[in-house]
Order: structure tokens, then C-alpha cells, then sequence
């Protein structure tokens, strides 16, 4: 290991860092503005320099690798003076525009002027101007504020595998841009603006809504996808402000995808703010206790197996588990938390797990994809897998929808008929796996969710089984399911899932079509097809007025998942929680505490006055809730799927349109924005539409 | 005055045959065979026992660089890249090589390339030199033909490939780090040093890039020994080197000339003086335009070298002498170079893209005197600020013309400021 001295410390570090990174290890803080950890270095803003011993002139230390025997030296008079100068060089073309920049306040130019700035320019030519660029409904460029780091550009090409932003012209003319301007084709864009250390690249959305230090912070966690990306929640008074980034190495890095980011402004419209019961073929508001009344009556007399209740994507587990107990003591066994109908029980944890981890991605070294479109479905996990794919020695086979996902990879064929020559060994990419030493595949809701789903699964793991997916000694498991909603994991760890000849998703609709089943409780389930429902009454609790609660009979608003405090889990099992960072909407309220309300109304009180209790209950019901927050446990391997014949049909993705896939993000004006302008989707215009 | 015994480039004006022919007969291609079978350490020391110094501009010693090569391949392949994008304003001393000796330029390409352990060779020629790529090219051309370079070059039993590949119009290509960023086909930005191009240079393989003269004269040092080499010029700043001269002379010209001859010699016995005599020199740019001037009195004892040029804080650089008589504004002249090195910064790195454009400015208003003598200071200021502060030496290059201008020129620019300050006040009143 070298050592180097740093300011008249000795330092042993790793080999392979950078001056910066050793600095930095010894806590002294390197100003700079181009360099960033999880880019690729570029050297170019000279902020960085420091004085080495033997060295002509000061070397940038953010591209200096260390060497053994460097006398590094960060505070001298002559660093001093260099960092000035590059300051000053910085700020003469500089509009400084703080006053009205969306940057202030949380801007490094800024923050670094204060200590190596002067006090007044020296600059007395003509400023430069830069036209501003387009780069879709997300991003608002004042590209006169650009400082030439180059960091939005390596993110689009390295993170983000979208190559298409570039520097034209040269000298003092250089300019960022797409050229031919376009919107960014990038599900992960909103990061470019963390990125930029500067206002030029700034929310379009957020555009002069807040100053940062308006803001109230609070940390939680993100339900747009089964990710569980961790993410910060700005608000002010009612409103949440805008959703930025967490840091979690397990988990989404210091990314997050448009959807997470920009979806918020759907929080403000289409709100359930109050109870509705329909009168006379109308919903007309009501108060909680005339809906809690009327659903009393139309459950009074009805035998529990004619009662059933579906969980949807966005639900979270407190909410779940109160009403799990509330369908048992109605003794209705017809509950189910998968509402597009996945072929997944949850007798076996290992089976629905993304069980590899997100960040055990970075270990394999061969990757089956099944019926999977990665990139749209979590689009954060995509960026992992060509964090892999860049490291290099990674065979990615897909077998499913063919489709870009930035990185390379072949596409073995459409359907189970593909996967079926692999599981027997007959395939090429059958050979591919076995003679890797931790491969892995990832099987999506696009091959589960149909009806050979369990016979997909089964055939997954007999490939995971026999391609040495699963190994005894190290603990390596390469069995991976990705979820499409946030609240799946979660349901199926409570059990919320059919119970003795109960009936799943789609049993229930068939059945309420054909009058077998009374009442459907929706709990915030909006994608099953509402107009089959038939006759049953439908008690809706959610806080969308999206299509659950155009077909209900009663709407018990319910909060969002930034107005609770909340547990959920991901698609890797992570168990996790949200906090609350705004009160929900008018008279919404907390969801588990509505069933809790609910039960005693309908005389089947449940056990639980406190969040707490209904935590503890959560950890009876399935130990995994006990282990605390951010616990991954790994789950033992066994059968699960079921042997038969697979339909040939090929693979679909179940992600069709990236920026809507839940009430929230189809009530976001962004979202809509994103798709008109990137996703390509015919969205249906009204006649009032330009 | 150099002996036309030593003289290294008898065919510099073109007077004879180019072609393969006449380069034979003036001894290219002699026995080349017997050079290589010498092996390449031994090629490696002589050059280095020569004292040869790069020729581009920087001065570094031609055998270390090519001893900086790994010995023994890991498995790449090594790479010697010829940097023929003269375009260092003033300097015409490369295109007379391509055009009127390719011959000496190939022959050196592959002993270099077997001192290096190189198969390939590409020469990065400056696009506008059509002419001089077509001369080199049918040079080329008759090296493959008889054999000369191509497979068993010279019957060595070494494989030897020249590609050429022609530029695009920018000086920063010339730079060797952006000169491989654009071979491989990308935006010419010089690249971060370390790691230097020895280890990963172009296409990530171990490559040295040499300027065109100093390819050129390692068959000649090879033939007839370093110590010819090294007994011309003096200690350190060996050998013969092509001189350019521009600018107020009677007869503006290309020369070679031994190393170290004295600057007022090369100027009259090679130009015909300094037009109107040599009294009426004001100043000399000794090494193109990016090494800072030196005013009539150093002109009057400094020698052409290294060493020399250094100690009267300017540079060799690359040779070319820009003669300016007193008829000159010499403000408007460095100037002018602001302006090219302003257009020519590739904007990558913060103290020279923003630096550039300050710096013009700036001139531009000291030429008409628009200024303030505290803005002469802070003129200076910036142009450190700049210098030693970019990742390559483009800023260095705009910083120190104006650095000369200022250490040498000061009383006539505060002479301006007070002119143009005394007209101010007589249009006010």
C-alpha cells in the first residue's frame, strides 16, 4: 500500500486512488466541480489542483493516482492562488443571476465562491451569452450558467447509456447540447440535474417554485416502482415540492428514475379528499360516518365468501395487514395483493425474491433476462446491470420483449419455447450460464403474469437449479424476480393471497361479474378491468379518483405514500419505511387507521390503537418485519412453480408507457408531458386537446 | 556555419529528385538492413548518446522518450505516431521535409519503429498540406513497392505498416495526447497525463509520438554515428537543426543550420539581414508564435538553442524566426496571436478557454490604448493565472507572448494608455 504525505501527514491508502480520494480520507476537502465519484474522471475544471512535491506545476488531484513517496500539499499560498484563479476564470462568463437561479442555495459554484472567490469582478469585457437547449419536458437549461464540467455528458453516456449529449464548438464557444435538439431519451435524465454543480441544468417542473431552504426534508421511500428507491421529500406547508435522491449503496446509489422524481406533481390533483357514497347512481360526498354506515349495511348478512378484497400496487403493509384481518374476521378467505394476476404464492420467500440483490448484481457474471423490459420497468436496476455490463465480462441473454436496455445483449427469442431449450440444455446460452461462476436471471411480471405463470417459474428455476444458479457455499443465489409495484413483496410476505378456496384476482372479478361475490374492497387497486365487475357493491380506499373509485360505491380517501408513515418492501426484500412529510388531503386519512375504524363500525374490531401495534403484528405474521428497517434476510431456497406445459405465446412486457403506471403518475401533468413527448404513446386526446 | 559535409537535408529546397531514385543517391535507404540487424538497443543509445532534443517544440530528449517503450510486449502492440501537424504559426520546417525528403522521414519512421518494438506507424499530417500528402503518400507508395517498408522491411525480417491519416484543421491536434484523441476518431482534446502515451497512448497501447524533424535526422545520426551528431552545436544542444525565418528580412527562408549558431548570424547570413539593417530590428519571436519574444537587445548575442533561448526567458520552440523591424506595432502583433490561441483553445479545461478570450480582450484594448495601467498588471496576472494551470500546454502557449511583451515592452504600453487617455481629455474639453 502507498504512502504518501499529505500537508505533513503521513497516509497509507489503497493503491489505484486518486490524490483527491487520499486527501479526502484524511478529511481535507477538495474543492471541485467536475469531478464526481461514480463518473468517469475528466480533469477539466482544474478547481482540484494541489501542490506535488517534484512536480513542476500543481497536477490536478483528482486524476493523479497516488504513488508511493508523494509529498502532497493542499493549503499552501500557491494552491491558494491557483483555486483563485480558476474561481475567477469561472465567474467571469458567469451570469451570477443567484437572486432568480433555482440553483441558489444548493449550488457549488456558490458555496465554493465564498471561499475562493473575490468580492468583485476584474472582468470588464462582454460577458458571453449561450442560447438555451432543449432537453425535454424535464430538464430547463439556462446554459449561460454552464461551467463546461462535462458532467451531464458523462452521466448520459456512461450511467445512463444514452450517448446523446456532447460538446459542440471549441474554446470559449463550446457548448453543451444533443445538437439536433431533442428531448433526452433517458428514463433516469433528473439526475444530470443533481449532477450539475451549477443552474444550467435545472427541474423544469420545480422552475422558481421554492428556495431550498423553504423546505422541509424528509427522508423516505419511493413506490412508483418495486424498487424502493430511497429518496428525500422537500415540502412546504401542504405541498410536496419536489422528490431528490437518497444515498443508498444497496439500493439505488444516488439515483432515481423521471418517475420517482418528477411523478409528485400527481400528489395534487384527482385527490380523494373526502368520503363518497353513490345515491341514486351518483357519488355524492358524504362523512365518514355515512360511509362507514352504508358499507355496514351492505356487509350485513353477507356471507364472508361473497366479500373479497384486492391490495394494489401502491398499498403499504400496515394497511394490508389491518385488512387482511379484518377479510379474516369477516372470514372471507378471498384476498389477493396481486392484481395482474402473477402466478406467485408466498410459500416460498426465495421464489418471489430478487434474492441476488441489487447490489449483488455487480458480482454475477451471466444474466438471463425473462420476460422482462428492465429499463422501463425499474429503470434503476437496469442502470446496475450496465454498471455490469460496462465492467465487463457479463453475457446478458434475453428472452422476452426486444427491446434497447443501453447496453448489449442477445436476444435468444420470444417466448417459453426459448426458455424451454435452455432449461433442457439445448440452447447455446444454457452453456453460457453453467460455465459462469455466480450467474443469474431475472424472470419479470411479463412472463409470471399470465396464466402458465407457475409453469414459467418452475422452468426458471430449473434453469437456476441446473445452471449452478444456486450455490450452497457461498450463499449466491442468482433467482430473481422483478416486481412491477411497490406493495407486491409486502403482500405476499403478510399473506395477503387467497385463502382455503379463496379466489384470487381474477376469480374475484369473474365471480362479483356473475354476482357469486356482493362487495369487492379495492384498497387502492385501480388496474383490474372495473366494468367486470357486475353488480358488487365496491368500497374503494385510496387516494386517487382513478378508475377504482370512478366504479365504487363508497371511496374512503385514504393518504399517499408521502403522507404516511408507512413500511413497504422490495422487490429484493428490503423491508423499508416511509415517513410522512405532508398531512394527507382534507378529511383523508391514514389507510390502516380507515380499517381500523372500519372493523369497529362493522362490530369486528381489530386488536391494534397504534401503528406500533399493528407493526407487531406485521413481525408475527412474518418474522421478516421484526428484523427493522433496511434488513435484507436471505431466504432459503426450496420448490415452488408448477411443472406443465407453457402457452407459446411470446413474453410482454407489462410496462407499456414508462411515465404512467399508477394513479399517481397518470394524475402528473409532468408524466403527461414525458409521454407525450418521449414514450410514444397515443394517449387518447378529447376533443379539447390543441 | 554548418559544413554542407554535415548537412543532414541536402534535398530541403526540392532541387532534385524527390522520389526514391534521388533519395538513394543522396544515401537514404543505404544498407538500412545493416542499422536494424544492430538491434534496437543499440539504435536507442546512439540516439540518445547524440543528444538528439525533440524538434517540435518541447526539447526532450528523442532516445529517453523512445527508452520510455516497455521492452517486452504485454500483449499490445506498440505504436509510433509521427506528429506532421505543423501548424505552429511562423514554422514551415516539417512541410519541407514531407515535401522534398519523405524518403529520410520513412527510413527514420522504421528504425524507430524497430528501436520502439513497432509494427505500425501513422503519420497525423496537418489537412491542409494537400500537397505534402500527396508527396509523402507516393513515397510511401515506392517504400512498399521496393520492399523498403511493408512486410520484411528492408529484408530486416521486421514488419513495418505507415498509414496515413490526414487532419482537420485544428492547431490543437497537434498536441500529442489530442493528436491520438483524433486518430482514434474523437474530438481533439488532449487527454490527462498520467497515464503518459508510453504506457496508454493510442488505442490504449504503449505508443511514442515524435515530431516529424526528429524522425528524420535518426538515419543520419545512425549512419554516421552519435558522436557526429553530438559534436555539432554545443553540450546539450547537439546536431543540426531547420531554422525558419519570416517576417522583415530581405530573404525570408528555410535553413538548416548547426545547432547554437547565433541568432543576428543565422538572420544575415541566411536572410540577407534585417530589411532596412540591422538597427532597425525591433523584435524576434525565436521559436514560433508561442514562445515569448526577445527584444533587438538579447537578438544582439543570444544563440539559436535551447539552453540559450531559455536563459533569455524565451524558447527554441520550434525554430521559427519571426523578425520584426521597427515598423511593426508590435501590440497588435501579439494580438493577433491572443486571437489565434483564443480560436484554438479546445475549451476542455477552465483557465484556457475562459483565460483566452480575457487575454484578447484585454490586448485588443492595449492596442488602441484603451486601458489602464493597473489593467497591464492584472493583464499579466491572468495570463499566470492561466500558465502551469491547463492540462496541456495550450494555455502556456497564450500565456507567454503576452508574458514577453510585457517584461519587454512596458514602456511603450503605458506610452499608449497615456496617448490614448491625453486624446480622451482633449475630445472632452
Amino acid at each position: 500500500m502507498p504512502t504518501l504525505t499529505i500537508d505533513g501527514r503521513e497516509v497509507e491508502v489503497e493503491p489505484g486512488l486518486t490524490v483527491l480520494q487520499a486527501c479526502e480520507q484524511v478529511g481535507i476537502e477538495i474543492p471541485r466541480f467536475c469531478y464526481h465519484e461514480r463518473l468517469s474522471i475528466a480533469g477539466n475544471c482544474r478547481m482540484c489542483l494541489v501542490e506535488m512535491e517534484r512536480a513542476p506545476k500543481p497536477v490536478a488531484s483528482c486524476a493523479m493516482p497516488v504513488a508511493d513517496g508523494m509529498v502532497i500539499h493542499t493549503n499552501t499560498p500557491g494552491v491558494q492562488k491557483a483555486r483563485r484563479g480558476v474561481m475567477e476564470f469561472l465567474l467571469i462568463n458567469h451570469p451570477l443571476d443567484c437572486p432568480i437561479c433555482d440553483q441558489g442555495g444548493e449550488c457549488d459554484l456558490q458555496d465554493q465562491a465564498m471561499a475562493y472567490g473575490f468580492d468583485r469582478s476584474r472582468y470588464r469585457e462582454g460577458k458571453r451569452a449561450v442560447e438555451d437547449k432543449y432537453l425535454g419536458p424535464l430538464i430547463k437549461t439556462i446554459m449561460t450558467r454552464c461551467i463546461h464540467c462535462t458532467r451531464c455528458i458523462r452521466f448520459a453516456t456512461e450511467i445512463a447509456g444514452v450517448p446523446e449529449l456532447g460538446a459542440t464548438g471549441r474554446g470559449e464557444d463550446m457548448e453543451v447540447g444533443t445538437y439536433v435538439e431533442k428531448a433526452l431519451t433517458s428514463e433516469l435524465s433528473g439526475n444530470m440535474i443533481d449532477l450539475c454543480p451549477v443552474g444550467a441544468l435545472t427541474s423544469a417542473p420545480y422552475a422558481f417554485a421554492a428556495r431550498s431552504w423553504e423546505l422541509t426534508k424528509i427522508e423516505s421511500v419511493d413506490v412508483m416502482d418495486a424498487v424502493g428507491s430511497n429518496i428525500r421529500v422537500d415540502s412546504r406547508g401542504a405541498e410536496v415540492m419536489r422528490v431528490l435522491p437518497r444515498l443508498n449503496e444497496d439500493v439505488n446509489e444516488e439515483w432515481i428514475s423521471d418517475k420517482t422524481r418528477f411523478a409528485c406533481d400527481g400528489l395534487k390533483r384527482q385527490r380523494l379528499d373526502r368520503p363518497y357514497v353513490r345515491r341514486d347512481g351518483r357519488l355524492q360526498a358524504a362523512t365518514w360516518a355515512e360511509a362507514f354506515s352504508a358499507i355496514g349495511q351492505h356487509l350485513k348478512g353477507v356471507q364472508g365468501k361473497r366479500i373479497a378484497a384486492i391490495a394494489g400496487d401502491l398499498a403499504d403493509c400496515e394497511s394490508m395487514m389491518a385488512l387482511k384481518d379484518l377479510m379474516v374476521k369477516l372470514r372471507s378467505p378471498n384476498t389477493d395483493c396481486r392484481q395482474d394476476g402473477a402466478k406467485l404464492d408466498g410459500a416460498l420467500r426465495a421464489g418471489y425474491l430478487f434474492n441476488t440483490t441489487i447490489a449483488g448484481i455487480e458480482q454475477a457474471d451471466a444474466c438471463l433476462l425473462i420476460g422482462t423490459d428492465v429499463r422501463r420497468e425499474a429503470p434503476i436496476i437496469n442502470a446496475r446491470l450496465r454498471k455490469r455490463h460496462l465492467a465487463g465480462g457479463f453475457a446478458m441473454g434475453v428472452v422476452g420483449p426486444q427491446v434497447d436496455l443501453t447496453y448489449d445483449t442477445e436476444h435468444l427469442g420470444d417466448g417459453p419455447q426459448t426458455l424451454e431449450q435452455i432449461a433442457a440444455g439445448q440452447h447455446a446460452f444454457a452453456g453460457v450460464l453453467r460455465r459462469a461462476e455466480r450467474p443469474m436471471l431475472i424472470v419479470g411480471m411479463g412472463a409470471l403474469a399470465r396464466a402458465d405463470g407457475a409453469q414459467v417459474l418452475a422452468t426458471a428455476r430449473t434453469i437456476a437449479e441446473d445452471c449452478g444458479m444456486v450455490q450452497d457455499t457461498d450463499g449466491w443465489n442468482g433467482f430473481n424476480v422483478l416486481h412491477t409495484a411497490a406493495a407486491r413483496v409486502g403482500g405476499l410476505d403478510l399473506g395477503f393471497l387467497p385463502g382455503d378456496g379463496g379466489l384470487d384476482t381474477g376469480a374475484i372479478v369473474d365471480a362479483a361479474a356473475a354476482g357469486a361475490v356482493a362487495v369487492v374492497y379495492l384498497l387502492g387497486a385501480d388496474e383490474i378491468d372495473m366494468d367486470s365487475l357486475g353488480k358488487a357493491f365496491v368500497i374503494y380506499q385510496g387516494h386517487h379518483g382513478d378508475a377504482g373509485a370512478q366504479r365504487a360505491d363508497v371511496i374512503l380517501p385514504g393518504a399517499a405514500y408521502t403522507e404516511k408513515n408507512a413500511t413497504y418492501v422490495n422487490t429484493e426484500g428490503r423491508v423499508q419505511q416511509g415517513r410522512r412529510a405532508i398531512y394527507p388531503p382534507g378529511e383523508a386519512r391514514e389507510d390502516w387507521a380507515i380499517i381500523r375504524a372500519l372493523s369497529e363500525v362493522l362490530g369486528r374490531k381489530l386488536p391494534v390503537d397504534t401503528r406500533d401495534d399493528v407493526r407487531a403484528r406485521m413481525a408475527e405474521v412474518n418474522p421478516n418485519f421484526a428484523a427493522g428497517p433496511d434488513a435484507v434476510e436471505t431466504a432459503p431456497w426450496g420448490a415452488f412453480g408448477t411443472d406443465g406445459p407453457m402457452d407459446p405465446a411470446p413474453f410482454r412486457s407489462p410496462v407499456a408507457n414508462f411515465y404512467m403506471t399508477d394513479p399517481i403518475s397518470r394524475a402528473s401533468v409532468t408524466m403527461a408531458a414525458c409521454a407525450d413527448a418521449l414514450a410514444g404513446a397515443q394517449r387518447e386526446r378529447t376533443g379539447t386537446d390543441g | 556555419m554548418l559544413r554542407d559535409a554535415d548537412r543532414i537535408f541536402t534535398n530541403l529546397y526540392g532541387f532534385e529528385d524527390v522520389g526514391l531514385e534521388g533519395a538513394r543517391a543522396r544515401g537514404d535507404w543505404d544498407n538500412t538492413r545493416a542499422l536494424i540487424a544492430k538491434g534496437r538497443d543499440w539504435i536507442v543509445d546512439e540516439v540518445k548518446n547524440s543528444g538528439l532534443r525533440g524538434r517540435g517544440g518541447a526539447g526532450f530528449g528523442t532516445g529517453m522518450k523512445w527508452s520510455f517503450m516497455p521492452k517486452v510486449s504485454d500483449g499490445r502492440p506498440h505504436y509510433l505516431v509521427i506528429n506532421a501537424d505543423e501548424g505552429e504559426p511562423g514554422t514551415c520546417k516539417d512541410r519541407e521535409i514531407l515535401r522534398h525528403e519523405p524518403h529520410k522521414l520513412l527510413e527514420g519512421a522504421l528504425l524507430a519503429a524497430v528501436a520502439m518494438g513497432a509494427n505500425v506507424s501513422y503519420i497525423y499530417i496537418r489537412g491542409e498540406f494537400h500537397r505534402e500528402t500527396e508527396a509523402l503518400r507516393r513515397a510511401i507508395g515506392e517504400a512498399y513497392e521496393a520492399g523498403l517498408i511493408g512486410k520484411d522491411a528492408c529484408g530486416s525480417g521486421w514488419d513495418f505498416d505507415v498509414h496515413l491519416h490526414v487532419g482537420a484543421g485544428a492547431y490543437i491536434c497537434g498536441e500529442e495526447t489530442a493528436l491520438l484523441e483524433s486518430l482514434e476518431g474523437r474530438k481533439g482534446m488532449p487527454r490527462l497525463k498520467p497515464p503518459f502515451p508510453a504506457n496508454t497512448g493510442l488505442y490504449g497501447c504503449p505508443t511514442t509520438v515524435n515530431n516529424v524533424e526528429s524522425i528524420a535526422v535518426a538515419p543520419a545520426i545512425l549512419r554516421r554515428g552519435a558522436d557526429w551528431f553530438a559534436g555539432l552545436g554545443r553540450s546539450n544542444n547537439t546536431g543540426t537543426k531547420i531554422f525558419c525565418i519570416s517576417g522583415h528580412v530581405n530573404h525570408p527562408c528555410t535553413v538548416e543550420e548547426e545547432m547554437s549558431v547565433p541568432l543576428r548570424e543565422l538572420i544575415e547570413k541566411h536572410a540577407g539581414g534585417v530589411r532596412g539593417g540591422w538597427d532597425n530590428l525591433l523584435a524576434v519571436i525565436p521559436g514560433g508564435s508561442s514562445v515569448p519574444l526577445i527584444p533587438k537587445s538579447v537578438c544582439e548575442t543570444v544563440l539559436m538553442d535551447f539552453d540559450s533561448l531559455r536563459e533569455a526567458q524565451s524558447g527554441l520552440g520550434t525554430g521559427a524566426v519571426i523578425v520584426m523591424d521597427k515598423s511593426t506595432d508590435i501590440v497588435r502583433v501579439i494580438a493577433r496571436l491572443s486571437r489565434f490561441y483564443m480560436d484554438e483553445s479546445c475549451g476542455q479545461c477552465t483557465p484556457c478557454r475562459e483565460g483566452t478570450g480575457w487575454l484578447w480582450r484585454m490586448m485588443e484594448r492595449l492596442v488602441t490604448g484603451n486601458i489602464t495601467v493597473e489593467e497591464i498588471d492584472l493583464l499579466d496576472e491572468v495570463s499566470r493565472q492561466i500558465e502551469g494551470h491547463t492540462i496541456c500546454a495550450h494555455g502556456d502557449a497564450a500565456a507567454w507572448p503576452v508574458q514577453g511583451l510585457i517584461r519587454h515592452f512596458r514602456p511603450e504600453l503605458e506610452r499608449r494608455v497615456a496617448a490614448f487617455q491625453a486624446r480622451q481629455a482633449d475630445q472632452a474639453a
